[in-house]
């Protein structure tokens, strides 16, 4: 039976807050949009996203784009790249007045104007006093921006591939992206989306580890797609464990307990953290506030039978404050942990939460690949949120820096493929071979016969990735790490299904984002074992101090032989002076 | 624990039928978690989920006869043998996995997004706390769809009445002070169908997740239209 094809102008893949925003600048203009979706688009993880975006409004204390900026380039340990850390910055107030136009229910001050929570990490006036920079719908804020979007979308009659999962990309010879091979989940069969430009908005990998804060679906679909186009990724050892999951489980609970008040204490009671971050003490970032809560348990000073966690105070906040603010915590806490946080404290340990590394792209979205002595952009392909690295996160992601960086360059992608489409009118000729390699990647799963199961292979996979590159790593444990993960990626060719069938078959679309987790969690621990310093979320024992001489670079991990590269950390802001390494104290 | 979970290939089945699967549960442990159980002595099972924190919707499922979220309806609750089936009413896909398209079609239908006429300000629309409090229960939603197909009217008429679900929805704008579409809105809901096949019968009140009240809305709508209308 011959391929089904279809075509349009731009494709995005991802129906997250990075993609819909995306697409809603592209539907507002005549171009033909396709969003494709391995799920319904509001199933998507934007949705779990809770204490809210970033964005100096100064609705509730005085702030300023530039003092967000200091407070970012800071937080990513000065791996972050300053012309897009002061894009994102200046373009977050914009942003979320146009959210709030889009219909995005925040919660609201006194006067009318949007409400704005203390978060980790946050300062007045470059290092001052706490500030209050992040805006909220209560502690429901993906929720409320991801529905938001999706409404818009749907006025705007964006052409939606809901339950198609993305196979491969598409390229020719001279290495352009012509679109993607997809499959349709209910019918189990391939459908061609040939299009002019491609954006890659896949969310995080959050499932490589064993525990973590993220969806079943965030499987690092589109960072492997990227890898095996033969596209770098960049910075991955730089993978954020958010301080607050609940203990055993890994649902998150916000840092905007915090910012409401909320604090960790040990076993003894003792509210550890000011010998951690003795002016922000519990707002500190959320690496420095990790690896306090495992130096906690490492030294005995755990709660719990196995003394394996501690414990997040919210009961002295009172029921008004918890209720009004933090209502979906307070349902969590109860039904996972069986607490109520109005009367107990919650049992909280770190979760794997957010990879600052990914697709390396401009401020544009536009994907960018090493050539001679430069970059150059790769022709069709874009990138932007979880999946993407610009870098505006560096070595360490600030709370309410990810929704504000997948909205901001989600729309920057967007605005940049109507520029781009005005150029390129016709769609480059289709290149077979390709589509016969993405095609290969569906059929061989067609495979019968005994062989391991993708079950036993990804949850071995991921308990190898949980003790060998975790919050602190070592030569010994890394290097250990890396090899079994390569020998459990040479046993991939062995993995076989049991189930054939066409109809809605999800064992095949697990075995499809194995490979696609094998790739990127390789990616992140190959990175890691690479870089001998410690830097924001990469902490090494072994290595204890920032080396900025030798590491203020940014890595680039290919599939093709596991190679590294490094490139150099874009210091030079667009308009302000560069803000100079100094020592990260909170 | 024994379980009775429905399943239906279309490609080998005539029609669903139950099949039994004995899961281990230890402490604290989700519906989902068990189905997970199951998809694991059995991989060609296949049910929705993502999230497993009650917020993406995906997994809704009909369980002891009542539409139930998996991810957090702990099994403890739950009395043995716990029977799994895919939302009634619906057409099935495969197994626990149901073609949702007409609920989704019934959403879209109430045009779900603020509608302006007045020029945007430069920078937010001002909303009181108070007015913004009348959004609390209507916005949480997370299109499970457990209450629509809990609802006699919907099963009886999908394409024409829009169900709990899109009814609370029309309900979340018309309450939006930022909205300016009242009366376009409230003219759409008239007929004998769309909105006034409810028949308060509360199925939707009852399975609702998130704790929301879809009756509620309804009524709200009824006088408005009514007040509107004197």
């Amino acid at each position: 039976m011959a391929l089904k094809k279809r075509r349009f102008d731009a494709l995005i893949i991802g129906a997250g807050g990075a993609g819909l925003n995306a697409a809603i600048q592209l539907a507002n203009t005549d171009a033909r949009v396709a969003v494709v979706s391995k799920v319904f688009p509001t199933r998507s993880h934007t949705v779990a996203a809770q204490g809210g975006v970033n964005a100096a409004l100064a609705n509730v204390l005085p702030d300023n784009w530039h003092w967000h900026m200091f407070d970012t380039v800071k937080g990513s340990d000065y791996l972050g790249d300053q012309d897009a850390i002061e894009f994102m910055c200046r373009e977050a107030i914009p942003t979320v007045y146009e959210l709030e136009h889009n219909g995005v229910p925040f919660s609201r001050l006194d006067d009318g104007k949007i409400y704005q929570r203390a978060f980790g990490g946050q300062s007045q006036n470059f290092g001052g006093a706490q500030a209050a920079r992040t805006c909220a719908a209560a502690d429901r804020t993906g929720h409320a921006i991801l529905h938001a979007l999706y409404q818009q979308n749907v006025r705007a009659r964006t052409h939606f591939f809901d339950e198609y999962f993305a196979i491969d990309l598409i390229r020719d010879d001279e290495g352009a992206i012509l679109g993607a091979l997809i499959m349709e989940i209910e019918t189990g069969e391939p459908l061609l989306i040939e299009a002019k430009a491609t954006v890659l908005a896949t969310g995080g990998c959050g499932q490589v580890y064993r525990t973590t804060s993220n969806a079943h679906i965030n499987t690092g679909d589109g960072t492997a797609m990227a890898l095996r186009a033969g596209i770098p990724l960049m910075d991955m050892e730089f993978f954020q464990f958010h301080p607050t999951g609940i203990a055993g489980k890994g649902m998150l609970i916000t840092e905007g307990v915090r910012g409401e008040g909320g604090y960790l204490v040990n076993k003894d009671g003792e509210r550890f953290m000011e010998r951690y971050a003795p002016n922000a003490k519990d707002l500190a970032s959320r690496d420095v506030v990790s690896r306090a809560i495992v130096t906690e348990v490492k030294e005995g000073r755990g709660v719990g039978p196995n003394a394996d966690h501690v414990l997040l105070k919210v009961d002295h906040l009172g029921e008004e404050i918890v209720s009004k603010r933090l209502p979906g915590i307070r349902e969590s806490g109860r039904i996972f942990a069986g607490v109520d946080a109005v009367h107990e404290p919650l049992p909280v340990f770190p979760t794997a939460h957010y990879v600052m590394g990914g697709i390396p792209t401009d401020p544009y979205g536009r994907v960018i690949v090493p050539q001679g002595n430069g970059e150059e952009v790769v022709p069709g392909l874009y990138a932007a949120g979880e999946c993407a690295c610009v870098s505006v996160h560096g070595a360490n992601r600030l709370g309410g820096n990810s929704l504000l960086d997948i909205l901001v360059f989600g729309r920057a992608a967007g605005l940049d493929v109507i520029e781009n489409l005005k150029e390129n009118r016709n769609h480059r000729p289709l290149n077979e071979s390709s589509v016969e390699t993405a095609m290969a990647r569906l059929t061989r799963w067609d495979q019968k016969g005994e062989g391991i199961s993708v079950r036993a292979l990804r949850d071995e996979f991921r308990k190898t990735m949980e003790d060998h590159a975790g919050v602190f790593r070592t030569e010994e444990i890394m290097a250990e790490g890396v090899e079994k993960l390569k020998a459990l990626r040479d046993k991939l060719p062995d993995v076989r299904l049991s189930d054939h069938s066409k109809v809605f078959n999800t064992a095949r679309v697990e075995a499809l984002e194995l490979e696609n987790l094998v790739d990127t969690g390789i990616a992140i621990a190959y990175s890691a074992l690479k870089r001998q310093e410690s830097r924001g979320a990469h902490s090494r024992p072994d290595f204890p101090a920032r080396d900025d001489a030798n590491w203020m670079k940014h890595s680039l991990y290919f599939k093709q032989d596991d190679r590294m590269d490094y490139k150099p950390v874009r210091t030079k802001p667009l308009t302000v002076e560069t803000f100079p390494p100094k020592e990260r104290v909170y | 624990m024994k379980f009775l979970v429905s399943r239906y290939n279309p490609d080998s089945d005539a029609a669903p039928y139950m099949q039994e699967f004995e899961v281990e549960v230890p402490r604290g442990m989700m519906l989902r978690d068990a189905l997970l159980d199951i998809k694991r002595q059995d991989e060609s099972f296949s049910f929705r989920h993502s999230c497993g924190e009650g917020v993406c919707g995906s997994d809704g499922v009909n369980v002891n006869g009542t539409n139930k979220l998996a991810c957090i309806t702990p099994v403890s609750e739950l009395k043995e043998p716990i029977e799994v089936r895919p939302f009634p009413g619906r057409p099935i896909i495969r197994d626990l996995v149901v073609d949702m398209t007409q609920f989704y079609q019934q959403y879209k239908a109430v045009k779900p997004w603020v509608v302006r006429n007045d020029p945007m300000p430069e920078q937010e629309i001002l909303q009181s706390p108070q007015e913004r409090d009348k959004l609390d229960g209507l916005y949480e939603c997370i299109l499970c769809g457990c209450c629509s197909t809990s609802c006699p009217s919907f099963w009886w008429n999908p394409e024409k009445f829009h169900g709990p679900q899109a009814l609370l929805t029309a309900w979340r704008f018309l309450a939006d002070t930022r909205d300016q579409a009242t009366d376009e809105r409230l003219d759409a809901l008239e007929g004998p169908y769309k909105l006034f096949r409810c028949h308060t019968i509360m199925n939707c009140v009852e399975v609702c997740p998130k704790g929301l009240n879809p009756t509620k809305a309804i009524g709200h709508i009824k006088a408005l239209m009514l007040k509107n209308s004197v």
